[in-house]
């Protein structure tokens, strides 16, 4: 669903004008909404932007990916970027699609911490002050 | 070999008796603007829906959120926050840039191979099922934030 999301706003800015690169490591949601542009890196999900914690192959990979605005002429071209997932080989063998099944999803924030939740409460709290004041 | 998540995707519904998902399929040829001047020279927008935000923002939800938080480009790292539904985020959350590349960019600024990151850069949470609702609500939202943002070119980041 992101590459989706992600490929429908790629091409309403880039019909305001705004020239659009999609990074993607699911190729075939990303063919499928055809952006105007978009790189694939062959990764797990989750590392778009690169391996954690590994910046020199991040750099590398972004300017590889970046470089596409100039290399790229033909609208709806998905190019495959020359890297590979520097972890597991075999990363595809013990591929598990994610439950991401339909149910019910709950519309309260999900934090990352407990720490997160306190701080955007208080702001919360904060705000709702500011504006009684107003 | 490339992962075929749609087939995927279509296997594991049908085995928990839910409908196919109707993906979009954009077979026109999409729009396309040609650069306008170097990247040295470039005014960089990005625009990332791995769920990222900032400690102290209001985190997003699972249900079909369609909002967005804004994000300055000199956010401190540590700072950063990752919730979405669909992916492993152990990695996400150990280093934000596999799905936020804003240290990877700041470096490539700092080196001079694209010009300026914009002021402000915009994260969402992208497992939104309603597409009507990304393309009426969230995808003009955008737009309009990275004209006002006066980007020469924008990065999209998805998961």
């Amino acid at each position: 669903m992101c590459h989706q999301s992600v490929g429908l706003i790629a091409r309403q800015a880039e019909a305001a004008g705004i020239p659009t690169l999609c990074m993607a490591s699911a190729r075939d949601i990303i063919m499928s909404v055809n952006p105007p542009r978009a790189v694939f890196l062959d990764y797990p999900l989750g590392h778009t932007a690169g391996p954690p914690d590994r910046p020199e192959i991040q750099i590398q990979i972004l300017r590889h990916a970046i470089g596409a605005f100039v290399r790229m002429n033909t609208p709806g071209t998905v190019e495959t970027l020359p890297f590979s997932w520097p972890d597991n080989p075999d990363w595809k063998k013990s591929f598990d699609m994610l439950k991401d099944d339909r149910t019910e999803r709950v519309d309260t924030p999900q934090y990352q911490t407990e720490e997160d939740r306190l701080r955007a409460e208080t702001r919360e709290k904060i705000n709702m002050i500011d504006d009684g004041d107003a | 070999m490339t992962i075929d998540y749609i087939k995927n995707l279509t296997t594991l519904y049908s085995s928990l008796g839910y409908r196919p998902y109707q993906w979009i399929e954009n077979p026109d040829p999409p729009p396309f603007i040609a650069l306008k001047k170097p990247l040295s020279q470039i005014r960089l927008g990005l625009i990332a829906s791995g769920g990222i935000y900032v400690t102290g923002q209001t985190a997003f939800h699972y249900k079909d959120d369609a909002s967005f938080r804004t994000i300055a480009k000199d956010v401190k790292t540590e700072d950063l926050r990752v919730t979405h539904f669909a992916y492993d985020l152990t990695d996400a959350r150990k280093d934000p840039n596999s799905v936020f590349p804003i240290d990877t960019l700041r470096h490539l600024v700092g080196e001079g191979f694209i010009g300026e990151l914009a002021d402000h850069l915009f994260t969402f949470m992208g497992g939104i099922y309603s597409a009507r609702k990304v393309q009426d609500d969230l995808a003009p939202r955008l737009t309009q934030h990275l004209i006002d943002e006066k980007v020469d070119a924008v990065l999209l980041v998805p998961v």
